[in-house]
C-alpha cells in the first residue's frame, strides 16, 4: 500500500494557499480580457482595465490579488489505496493554512465562534473542508480561497419538481439581483441543482472549481448554463459601475434528488476566481 | 471617457461639489483608513462626549482591511472593503466634517441625506484591484487604535489613488446611472 506523510501534505497545502491568492488562474484572466473587449460601457471598461493589470501585477510580485484572501476551502479526494502516515490528515490541511498564510503575508479572517466572541483565531484555520473517498492510490487537493464579498450574496431555494426549468431560471436570477453590484463583479456563478438543500449548496461551491471555459458535459445544462448567463449580462450590472460584463460564466452542477424536490443553490464568486490544485 | 480628475487631500466642501456621479479620479495627498471596529469605538467615544483621536476635518476616509505588508513594502494589498456595514456610523461620522469617503457598494438613503447636508462625496475602489491600489501608496501610519490591527484608523500617504465617484454631493447615484443603458432583463419575462 503506497504511504504519503502528513508533512507532504502540509508543505503542498502551503504552497497552494500562496498560489492561489497570487495567481488568477490563466481562464479566468482570458475571460477578463474577452469581458474587456466587448464591454460597451466606457466606465466598466476602465474598471476591467483596473482588474487585468491587477492580476498582472499580483502574478508578477507574488502580490495577494485581494486583501480578501478568503475562508480557505479544501476538497480533497483520498485514493482507498493510500495510507496516510504520521499524523491526522484534517490537523495536516489546517497546518498547511496556517504556513501558507502566514508565511505568504495573507490576512487571516476567520474568527473561531460566529455570533457571541467572533475571536479571530490569527492563523486563518480551520479550512472548510470536504473529503471524498475514491478508487486508487493518490490524494487530490484543490485548495480554493473564498471572499465573503461574494459569499454573503450567495443563497439556497427550495424549488418543487412543478417549478421545472423556468423556477431555477427565476431562483438564480433572484439572487443575482439581489446581489447587484455588491459582489465584485464580473461574478462567476455557481449553480447546484438537485440533492438535499447541503448538497445543492456544495455542487455550487464545486462547480466553481470547473475552469470557466467548460460547459457541462450533459446538452441541456450547457444549454442553461449559456441562457443563464446571457440573461446576467443583460441585467446592466456590469463590472461594478453598470455595463455588459456583469459575469464570465455560469457552472452548473447537478446531483440525484428526491422525487418531492428541486433544491437550487448559487455561489457567487468575485472575480477573484482562485484555486490551485495538486496531486500527491 | 474624460480624462481622470486630479484631487489632492485635504478636500474640502468646495472640492467635492464639484465632483459628479461618474467622474473618474485620482486622489494624491493623505486618506485615512476605518473601517468597522474603528467606527464603533469612534461613535461610542463620541457618544461619551470625548474628543476623537483624528481631525476628520476635510478628510477623506478608506474603508480598509490590508493584508499584512511584506518586508520593506509601506502596506500589503489594500482594496477597497463594503462601505455599506459602515453606514449605521456614517452620519454621524460626515458631522465630524468628513469630506470624502472611499468604499464599494451601495449606500443607506440616510447616509445619502448626510451626504447632500454636509457636501461629501462618495467615491468606489474598483473591488478587488488590491495590488494595484497598493502602488498608489507610499506610507502606512498608524493614527489610533493600533490595538485592531489591519482595522486601525491610519494615514495613508497615496499618489494617483485611482476611484470614480458613484455618489455626487447632490445625492446622484452611478450605480443607477451606470446600469441603466445596459439593462435589457425583467425577471417577470422569464
Amino acid at each position: 500500500m503506497r504511504e504519503l506523510d502528513v508533512k507532504v501534505i502540509t508543505e503542498n497545502v502551503a504552497e497552494m494557499c500562496k498560489e492561489a491568492a497570487y495567481y488568477l488562474p490563466d481562464d479566468v484572466y482570458r475571460g477578463l480580457k474577452r469581458g474587456r473587449e466587448t464591454e460597451k460601457s466606457p466606465v466598466g471598461q476602465i474598471v476591467l482595465d483596473q482588474i487585468i493589470k491587477n492580476a498582472e501585477i499580483a502574478k508578477a510580485e507574488d502580490r495577494p490579488y485581494c486583501q480578501d484572501t478568503g475562508m480557505t476551502i479544501v476538497f480533497v479526494e483520498i485514493g482507498q489505496d493510500l495510507h496516510i502516515v504520521g499524523g491526522y490528515l484534517e490537523d495536516a490541511i489546517n497546518a498547511g493554512i496556517a504556513k501558507g498564510y502566514t508565511e505568504g503575508y495573507l490576512r487571516k479572517s476567520v474568527v473561531a465562534e460566529p455570533l457571541f466572541n467572533r475571536k479571530n483565531t490569527q492563523n486563518n484555520t480551520p479550512g472548510v473542508i470536504y473529503t471524498q473517498i475514491v478508487p486508487g492510490d493518490k490524494l487530490s487537493i484543490t485548495v480554493a480561497p473564498k471572499g465573503f464579498g461574494s459569499e454573503n450574496k450567495s443563497g439556497v431555494k427550495m424549488l418543487v419538481p412543478a417549478d421545472g426549468v423556468k423556477g431555477v431560471k427565476k431562483a438564480v436570477m433572484e439572487i443575482i439581483l439581489h446581489a447587484s453590484m455588491n459582489p465584485c463583479p464580473p461574478m462567476v456563478v455557481g449553480v447546484g441543482i438537485g440533492g438535499t438543500m447541503d448538497r445543492a449548496a456544495l455542487l455550487s461551491k464545486k462547480a466553481l472549481t470547473r475552469s470557466i471555459d467548460q460547459r457541462n458535459p450533459m446538452p441541456e445544462y450547457a444549454k442553461l448554463e449559456e441562457e443563464l448567463l446571457e440573461m446576467i449580462n443583460q441585467t446592466g450590472i456590469g463590472p461594478q459601475l453598470g455595463g455588459t460584463t456583469s459575469a464570465l460564466a455560469v457552472n452548473i452542477e447537478w446531483g440525484p434528488t428526491h422525487i418531492a424536490g428541486l433544491p437550487v443553490a448559487v455561489t457567487i464568486c468575485c472575480h477573484a476566481m482562485r484555486h490551485a490544485h495538486r496531486v500527491l | 471617457m474624460a480624462e481622470s480628475i486630479r484631487i489632492t487631500t485635504p478636500f474640502t466642501e468646495e472640492d467635492s461639489r464639484k465632483l459628479k456621479a461618474g467622474d473618474s479620479v485620482l486622489i494624491t495627498g493623505t486618506i485615512i483608513s476605518a473601517r468597522d471596529a474603528a467606527h464603533k469605538a469612534m461613535t461610542e467615544a463620541l457618544a461619551r462626549g470625548e474628543k476623537l483621536p483624528v481631525d476628520w476635518n476635510n478628510q477623506i476616509v478608506y474603508y480598509l482591511g490590508p493584508t499584512p505588508a511584506k518586508p520593506g513594502d509601506p502596506i500589503g494589498s489594500c482594496g477597497p472593503t463594503t462601505s455599506g456595514r459602515m453606514d449605521a456610523y456614517t452620519p454621524t461620522m460626515l458631522a465630524q466634517g468628513i469630506k470624502g469617503m472611499v468604499g464599494k457598494g451601495s449606500r443607506a438613503p440616510e447616509v445619502v441625506e448626510a451626504m447632500k447636508k454636509y457636501g461629501v462625496t462618495y467615491f468606489a475602489a474598483v473591488g478587488g484591484a488590491a495590488a494595484l491600489i497598493a502602488k498608489s501608496v507610499k506610507s502606512y501610519t498608524v493614527l489610533a487604535y493600533p490595538e485592531l490591527g489591519p482595522e486601525a484608523v491610519a494615514a495613508l500617504e497615496v499618489v494617483d489613488f485611482p476611484a470614480i465617484v458613484v455618489i455626487d454631493s447632490e445625492g446622484n447615484n452611478f450605480y443607477d446611472i451606470g446600469q441603466k443603458p445596459y439593462k435589457n432583463f425583467d425577471i417577470n419575462n422569464i
